[in-house]
């Protein structure tokens, strides 16, 4: 937008780079603009002038690199840097997302967050090792990888912390990348882990497999084995060309749905075990806190809820509000009917144990809310949820019928 | 299913796809199998139950003296109060500040085993992989010893530190059970 002429307005501030305008500017200038769109003014009001030859169109342009970067005009759009100097601490660097457009994150704006900085992965050198309950330990390096039968599959990858300032007891003024600067979305390429697995042949009575990087501090989560098997991949390509530094050469794993720490970067092991290792980064850094409130959403024993919100909700239920309405904007009716239940149940079990301080183990972070299984609220129905509930109920018996099969796929392990 | 094939044949065809599918025989098998004595040097993970903690042991006294000599306080402070880096000994409060509370291992760590395992893959930050494991066994007990979990005598071996009673270890819950 341009600075007007004549005008006694000063410029307007821009708080996001993408036309936006500092709120606060448009609300003190809010009358000056009624009263030029009223009388007919317009925000470009300079006449046309006649057309001559730009500078660029007058000689040729320059030479045709080989690896192309964004014009320098571009030279804004940058990821943000919470440790620039590469103190001893987490380095952060967040997505520039109110100047991009589109549904793909590019590589090199792909936000990353590094617990110890980006290691120098030689690929040649470079194996990642299937061990622990298997019949077979194996080891494969990244040529081998290659000649794998690959899917590709765009995927988000989010911090788990990703928009902590929006939990803040004021609002925040604050650009989008500061925000919710650490998602990123890219079209990830690799073997499907339960491939690789299957060739080593996975003990039946292993339960969860440990994923380890080689970063210096070999930073390792758990992965619940049914979600390797179910859609996890050894992410070898990140939108169509070699993983970035950033984001984990020459390899990660990619687990669809769960939070950024757990698609561990620098792929080098994974050992198949019959428990989870309760690791530094799900039992303490990834273990969110929570006070007050001892279960959000109970059924049956289970428990689903998102621990940022029953803090919320202890101290700030309008938000908590808020933030079940976005949940209810996705719920079918009947699963809504069951929610409705729940949160009349909350009304009772709200409290807990006063003064007792809890944590919670963020081993498994998909989504904020899951549907248990063995959900058995059997609510009013009308004739066509009746039918619909019918089909779900066929459907799920298709999937575990489907689960089961699986399982009867494991090779059997010679223990 | 052609209806101008004979029956025979699409039954072979149909038991072909299903012996593939049943035993990944099309997968390319292009891992080299190697042993688990060859994966030692990286096998670090223990479990909470102390499933592959290695032999060895240390005192709580050698381990106060390898949290100067290898630098520990240079970063988390002297006696482990806090510095650059986290906070080792010290219980404050896990409610005062809500979710921007400090956890510490007195108030919050779940299990001894993490501090082993997360000691030994990851510290010292500058040079990690550099302790030896009586070295880290020592370190944990002076850790253990200083925040009053363990008596200042008692050593940490295989056997008793995956003993040790976490004050916190009682307070969480797993967020998705029915998945586990």
């Amino acid at each position: 937008m341009r600075k007007r002429k004549g005008g006694g307005a000063p410029p307007l501030e821009f708080v996001a780079g993408n036309g936006l305008m500092h709120r606060r500017a448009l609300l003190q200038s809010g009358v000056m603009f009624a009263g030029a769109l009223g009388s007919g003014a317009t925000l470009t009001s300079a006449a046309a002038e006649p057309l001559t030859e730009p500078e660029w169109s007058l000689y040729p342009g320059a030479v045709t690199p080989v690896l192309q970067t964004p014009s320098k005009y571009e030279k804004d759009v940058v990821r943000t840097l919470s440790n620039p100097k590469g103190d001893a601490r987490t380095q952060h660097a967040r997505a520039p997302l109110q100047k991009l457009n589109g549904t793909i994150t590019p590589n090199a704006l792909h936000f990353t967050i590094n617990h110890s900085g980006i290691p120098d992965i030689d690929p040649d050198k470079h194996v990642l090792v299937i061990h622990g309950m298997v019949r077979e330990p194996l080891e494969f390096t990244i040529d081998a990888l290659m000649r794998y039968p690959m899917v590709t599959r765009k995927h988000f990858v989010e911090c788990g912390g990703n928009s902590a300032p929006m939990f803040s007891p004021e609002p925040i003024q604050a650009p989008l990348q500061a925000l919710h600067g650490l998602v990123s979305c890219a079209e990830w390429t690799g073997v499907p882990v339960s491939t690789l697995l299957d060739e080593a042949g996975v003990d039946p009575k292993a339960t969860w497999m440990l994923a380890e990087g080689a970063d210096s501090l070999a930073v390792s989560r758990s992965v619940p084995l049914k979600k390797a098997y179910d859609d996890a991949i050894v992410a070898l390509y990140q939108n169509g060309e070699r993983i970035m530094p950033g984001n984990g050469y020459p390899m990660r794993l990619l687990l669809p749905g769960y939070e950024g720490n757990m698609n561990t970067k620098f792929l080098r092991r994974l050992k198949v075990v019959d428990q989870p290792a309760m690791t530094y980064y799900e039992s303490r850094n990834y273990s969110p806190l929570r006070q007050g409130l001892q279960v959000l959403l109970r059924q049956r024993g289970k428990i689903l809820h998102h621990p940022a919100v029953v803090r919320l909700h202890h101290e700030r239920p309008g938000l908590l509000r808020d933030f079940r309405h976005r949940l209810f904007r996705h719920r079918t009716h009947r699963e809504s009917f069951g929610l409705r239940r729940r949160r009349q149940e909350l009304g009772r079990s709200c409290g807990g144990r006063p003064g007792q301080p809890e944590g919670v183990h963020a081993l498994l972070d998909a989504v904020a809310l899951g549907r248990p299984a063995g959900d058995h609220h059997q609510p009013r129905l009308g004739r066509f949820r009746r039918h619909a509930a019918a089909a779900r109920r066929l459907h799920r018996g298709a999937r575990r019928g489907q689960e089961s099969a699986e399982r009867a796929r494991l090779s059997q392990p010679a223990l | 299913m052609s209806m101008f094939k004979p029956r025979g044949a699409s039954l072979l065809v149909a038991l072909a796809f299903a012996s593939a599918t049943a035993f990944a025989a099309d997968s390319p098998h292009l891992g080299k199998p190697v042993s688990e004595a060859d994966i030692k040097a990286w096998d670090i993970s223990i479990l909470p139950d102390g499933s592959n903690l290695p032999p060895g042991s240390g005192t709580p006294a050698e381990g106060a003296k390898l949290y100067v000599d290898k630098g520990c306080n240079q970063c988390h402070g002297d006696n482990g109060r806090g510095g650059a880096s986290n906070m080792l000994v010290g219980n404050p409060s896990l409610t005062a500040d809500g979710i921007t509370s400090n956890k510490t291992i007195a108030n919050f760590w779940a299990y001894p085993t993490t501090l082993f395992d997360y000691i030994r893959r990851a510290m010292p930050w500058p040079t990690p992989h550099t302790l030896t494991d009586n070295e880290v066994y020592a370190i944990c007990a002076y850790l253990l010893a200083a925040n009053n979990l363990i008596p200042q005598d008692q050593a940490m071996n295989a056997q008793t530190l995956p003993k040790v009673k976490m004050p916190n270890h009682d307070n969480f819950i797993i967020k998705f059970p029915d998945k586990i």
